[in-house]
C-alpha cells in the first residue's frame, strides 16, 4: 500500500502566547505563522493580544506594533503602507489580501495570519517569489513595436485605446491572485498565473504594443495559459478591485480568434 | 571578521536603489553598454517613487497654451525661493521634455488628451508668462504617475537583463585611502552573506529620510541609507533643514492625497467655511507653493480655525467635481479616502494636514549627478567615484522648496544624466585596484556590533523619541527655543543607540537587524537636519523661523554644509548658490519677492 507523508515542516504546532498586561478592555488576540529557516523546528502560531485602543486601524498596525513592542523577531515585508507597493501581501483571515488595507475591525474575532500559500517561506511571513518574478519576465512585459516613434516625439494614443489597460496596468505585483489560485498551487512550474497573465495582456491590449501575434504565440499552451479553470478566486482576492479573471478570458478569446 | 562569507564582485557602475533615479540610471547604462549592478533593499516596484501620484513635470505643451522650459525654469527657481542652482535647473527643465517624451516611448500608460497627447494637468506653483496664471505642465497617468513611471523602468531594465540585486542593504561605501570611493558593501537579506561590489563609480540613488519624523507620506523603507553611508564615508551632506511638509496628508493617518486634486479643482476650507488660500495666495490660491500652503493652513488652525472636535485639521473638497472626473482623474486618493478615513469623496471633504514628504537637501552633486564637496576655496570638488541622484541628492534644483512634479522629473532627467556621465568617464570593463582588508574590517565591525547589541532599549522605543523629537523641534515653523531644544533632545536620544538590544540573531531576513542599522543612519541625519536648521538664522521656503521671518539674501543665500564624525560632532560650512545659468537660452533670474 502507498505511504503518504507530508513534506518536512508540514505540521505546525502551538507557539507562544503573549498575553496582555494591562487592563486594556478592547483587545484583540493575532494568531500569526512563525518559521525560522536556522533550525529544524516545525513552523509555529504564535499569539498575541494587543490594545486596539493603542493600535491603528489596519492589520498591519497591529504586526508593526507588534514588532515594535512584544517581539522584534516578527519577520515580514512593509514599505509604502498605503496599498501601493505591495509589499505586505498575506494571508489573513483566510483570504490573501494586503496588510496595509486590511482593516482590523473587519475581522470578526481573533485575526489569523499566514504566508501567502503554497509558495516556499523564507522566514515567518516573508515567501519566496523569485520563481513569480521569473515568470513575470518570462511574458516579456515591456513595450515591443516595430516602428520607431517619430523622433522625439510621443506616440499617439486616443483615450478611448488608453482606456482598453486601465484595471491591468493598476495591478501592484502583490501576488495575492496567483497565491489564491488553487490551480497555481498544484501548477505553478508551469501555469503563469492570473497576476502573470494579467501582465501579458496589459501589452496585448495596449494600442501602441505591435507584437501581439507573437506574444498570443508564446501564450498558446496549455499550461502557461489553459491550467486556468475559471475559479475566479484571483478576482475575489484582489486588493487593488482587478480583474484578473477578466483579463485571461479576453486572452482566452484572442486565442480562439486567431485559429 | 571571518564569521562572516564575502561574496565578491566587480562590475563597471554600481547603482544602489531601485527608485525611479536607481532604474532611469540602470537602463541607461546597461542600454549603453556598461556593465552595472543595481542593488536594492527592496524589489525595485516596491520602491517609494512607486507612490508619485499626481504627474511629472515638463513643458511639453500639449494643452495648446505655449508654455515653455524658460517658463518651468522660472518656477522652479521661484519655487526654490532663490537657493536652488540655477545651471541645473535650466538643466532640468530643458532635459525634461526629451526625458518625459522617452518615458512614454518607453510605455508609461500616461493619461491622454481627445487628440491623443499626454494628459497635462495644473499643480501647484506652476506658472504661465512669469506667474500671470496656471500652468498645465504635470504630465499625468491617472493619480498614480509614479507607480506608471516605475513599473515601466523596471520593465525596460528588464527588456536590457539588466543585472539586480534585490533585498540587499547596502551598509557602507568602500572608500580607498585617496577619498576615492570603489564601491559598497551590502548584506544579502535572503542568505545573510556580505556581498563586496567594486564598482569604477558608485550611484547612490537610496532616496529620502521622511522616516526621521513621526508623520510622514513616506514608507517605512524611506530611512535615506545613502545619505548616511556619505555621511560615514566622511563627506557632508547639504541643506538638510529643509524638509517639505506636504499640505495634504490624511490627517492620523499620514497616506499621501496627491496636490493634483486641488490641481483638478479641489480646494481647502477652515471651520468657517472659508476658503482661506484666497487670502494668502490671491493668485495662486490653493496651488501655490506647497511651503506656502502649508504655512497657511498651520496659521489657521494656530488662530484657531482648524477643523474637527479638537480644531487641529483642515478640509479638502472634491464633492463639487464631477465624479466621472474624479472617477477618471482621481481613482486612486479616492480610494485611499475611503479606505484611511471612510470619506466618500463624492460627498464629503477629507481631513488633511501638512504632513512631512519629502527633503530638499541630501548630497551635494553637480548637474552631471558626480557628488561634491568643498575642499578649501573649491567648493564644487568633484569625489572620484561617487555620484548621487533622485531625493538623496541635493543638486540642487529644488533649493529650498520643491515643487510639485519636479521629484518625478528630478529622478528621470538626473538618472539619465547620470548613465551618460557614467557612459563618458568609466572605460567598459577595466580592472579595479586591490583594496586593502581594513576597509572591509572596519565595516564588517559596525554590522556586528550592531548584530550582536543586548542593550535594554528597543529599536521601537528609541525610534520613537527621535521621531517625536523631529515631530516637533524641526516643524512648519521652527524658532531659537525650540531648535535649541530639539538639538539637545537629539544628541541625548542618539546616545540611547549605544543601549539598543535587538532579539533576531539570525542571519537570513532578519529585519530586526536592518530595522537597527536603518535607525542609526535615520540618527545620524536627524542630527544634522536638526543642527543644520538651527543655524539658519532667516525665513526660505520650508525653513520658516519665527524670530527671523524674512528672507535674508546678504547673509543666507547659500548652502548648508555639513559633516558628521564618529562621535557624532558636526561641522559647519557652506557653498554659494550657482545664479549663472548653464547657457545663454536664458538669463538668470534675480531674487524677487515670492508671491503667489
Amino acid at each position: 500500500m502507498a505511504e503518504f507523508a507530508l513534506p518536512k515542516h508540514s505540521k505546525i504546532v502551538k507557539g507562544i502566547d503573549y498575553p496582555i498586561n494591562s487592563e486594556a478592555e478592547n483587545t484583540k488576540k493575532i494568531n500569526v505563522y512563525r518559521w525560522s529557516p536556522d533550525d529544524d523546528e516545525n513552523p509555529r502560531i504564535d499569539s498575541y493580544t494587543i490594545d486596539l485602543d493603542q493600535c491603528g486601524p489596519m492589520v498591519l498596525d497591529a504586526l508593526i506594533k507588534i514588532k515594535q513592542e512584544i517581539d522584534s523577531s516578527l519577520t515580514f515585508r512593509r514599505s509604502c503602507r498605503e496599498g501601493i507597493c505591495g509589499s505586505c501581501s498575506m494571508n489573513i483571515d483566510g483570504t490573501n489580501t494586503l496588510a496595509c488595507l486590511k482593516s482590523i475591525d473587519d475581522v470578526k474575532g481573533d485575526i489569523n495570519i499566514y504566508p501567502l500559500p503554497h509558495m516556499e517561506v523564507i522566514k515567518d511571513l516573508v515567501p519566496d517569489l523569485s520563481k513569480a518574478y521569473e515568470q513575470l519576465t518570462s511574458v516579456k512585459p515591456w513595450l515591443q513595436s516595430k516602428s520607431d516613434p517619430e523622433k522625439g516625439k510621443s506616440r499617439k494614443q486616443s483615450p478611448k485605446e488608453r482606456e482598453k489597460i486601465d484595471g491591468l496596468w493598476e495591478c501592484v505585483l502583490c501576488f495575492s491572485c496567483s497565491t489564491s489560485c488553487p490551480s497555481y498551487w498544484w501548477n505553478g512550474d508551469k501555469y503563469l498565473g492570473p497576476a502573470v497573465l494579467l501582465q501579458a495582456y496589459r501589452w496585448i491590449a495596449d494600442s501602441r504594443d505591435e507584437n501581439t501575434e507573437q506574444r498570443l504565440e508564446e501564450l498558446e499552451d496549455s499550461f502557461k495559459l489553459y491550467r486556468c479553470h475559471t475559479i475566479m478566486n484571483c478576482t475575489k482576492t484582489c486588493p487593488k478591485g482587478l480583474n484578473p479573471a477578466k483579463a485571461i478570458g479576453e486572452i482566452k478569446k484572442l486565442q480562439l480568434e486567431r485559429r | 571578521m571571518s564569521e562572516y562569507e564575502i561574496v565578491d564582485h566587480e562590475h563597471d557602475v554600481v547603482v544602489v536603489g531601485a527608485g525611479g533615479a536607481g532604474l532611469r540610471a540602470t537602463l541607461g547604462m546597461v542600454s549603453g553598454g556598461l556593465k552595472t549592478a543595481c542593488i536594492t533593499k527592496v524589489f525595485p516596484t516596491r520602491s517609494h517613487t512607486v507612490a508619485a501620484q499626481g504627474g511629472i513635470g515638463a513643458a511639453l505643451n500639449n494643452m495648446g497654451e505655449n508654455d515653455s522650459w524658460q517658463f518651468h525654469m522660472y518656477d522652479t527657481v521661484k519655487g526654490s525661493d532663490w537657493l536652488g542652482d540655477q545651471d541645473a535647473i535650466e538643466y532640468m527643465c530643458k532635459e525634461a521634455i526629451p526625458s518625459v517624451t522617452e518615458l512614454e516611448n518607453f510605455g508609461v500608460p500616461f493619461s491622454r488628451t481627445e487628440d491623443g497627447e499626454v494628459y497635462q494637468r495644473p499643480f501647484g506653483g506652476h506658472t504661465l508668462d512669469y506667474g500671470k496664471k496656471m500652468a498645465r505642465r504635470a504630465c499625468a497617468a491617472a493619480d498614480r504617475t509614479g507607480h506608471a513611471i516605475l513599473h515601466t523602468l523596471y520593465q525596460q531594465c528588464l527588456k536590457y537583463q539588466a543585472e539586480f540585486f534585490v533585498e540587499y542593504i547596502a551598509l557602507d561605501l568602500l572608500m580607498d585611502d585617496n577619498g576615492k570611493c570603489v564601491g559598497v558593501l551590502a548584506l544579502c537579506m535572503d542568505d545573510g552573506k556580505i556581498h563586496r561590489f567594486r564598482g569604477h563609480q558608485t550611484v547612490l540613488a537610496t532616496g529620502g529620510y521622511g522616516r526621521v519624523y513621526f508623520s510622514c507620506t513616506s514608507a517605512h523603507t524611506c530611512t535615506g541609507d545613502g545619505n548616511a553611508m556619505v555621511l560615514r564615508a566622511g563627506l557632508p551632506l547639504q541643506d538638510m533643514e529643509f524638509v517639505q511638509f506636504h499640505p495634504t496628508g490624511v490627517y492620523g493617518a499620514g497616506v499621501l492625497i496627491t496636490e493634483g486634486s486641488r490641481g483638478e479643482g479641489g480646494y481647502l476650507t477652515n471651520s468657517e467655511g472659508e476658503r482661506f488660500m484666497e487670502r494668502y495666495a490671491p493668485t495662486a490660491k490653493d496651488l501655490a507653493s506647497r511651503d506656502v500652503v502649508s504655512r497657511s493652513m498651520t496659521i489657521e488652525i494656530n488662530e484657531g480655525r482648524g477643523v474637527g472636535p479638537n480644531k487641529d485639521h483642515i478640509f479638502m473638497h472634491l464633492e463639487h467635481i464631477d465624479p466621472a472626473t474624479l472617477q477618471m482623474r482621481l481613482p486612486g486618493i479616492s480610494e485611499t479616502a475611503k479606505i484611511f478615513c471612510g470619506v466618500d469623496v463624492t460627498k464629503e471633504p477629507i481631513p488633511v494636514l501638512p504632513t512631512v514628504h519629502y527633503n530638499m537637501g541630501g548630497i551635494p552633486t553637480n548637474y552631471h549627478g558626480e557628488v561634491v564637496t568643498r575642499k578649501g576655496n573649491d567648493q564644487d570638488a568633484v569625489v572620484s567615484g561617487l555620484m548621487a541622484i533622485g531625493e538623496a541628492a541635493c543638486v540642487s534644483v529644488h533649493g529650498a522648496n520643491r515643487l510639485g512634479t519636479n521629484s518625478l522629473l528630478d529622478i528621470v532627467v538626473f538618472g539619465r544624466a547620470a548613465a551618460q556621465r557614467a557612459l563618458k568617464t568609466v572605460e567598459k570593463g577595466s580592472a579595479h585596484a586591490p583594496l586593502p582588508k581594513r576597509v572591509t574590517d572596519k565595516i564588517l565591525a559596525r554590522l556586528d556590533k550592531v548584530r550582536h547589541s543586548n542593550g535594554d532599549v528597543s529599536v521601537g522605543e528609541v525610534r520613537n523619541s527621535m521621531q517625536n523629537a523631529m515631530q516637533k523641534h524641526a516643524a512648519v515653523f521652527r524658532s531659537n527655543t525650540s531648535m535649541k531644544e530639539g538639538v539637545q533632545k537629539v544628541d541625548t536620544i542618539s546616545k540611547g543607540m549605544d543601549n539598543i538590544g535587538i532579539k533576531d540573531r539570525s542571519m537570513i531576513f532578519n529585519t530586526d537587524l536592518v530595522e537597527a542599522l536603518e535607525l542609526e543612519n535615520l540618527m545620524q541625519q536627524a542630527i544634522v537636519t536638526m543642527k543644520s536648521a538651527d543655524q539658519r538664522k532667516e525665513s526660505r521656503g520650508a525653513h520658516s523661523h519665527e524670530d527671523y521671518p524674512e528672507r535674508d539674501d546678504k547673509n543666507w543665500m547659500k548652502h548648508t554644509i555639513m559633516w558628521l564624525n564618529e562621535k557624532n560632532k558636526t561641522k559647519l560650512d557652506y557653498r554659494d548658490v550657482h545664479l549663472n545659468t548653464l547657457t545663454n537660452e536664458v538669463a538668470s533670474i534675480p531674487p524677487a519677492a515670492r508671491v503667489y
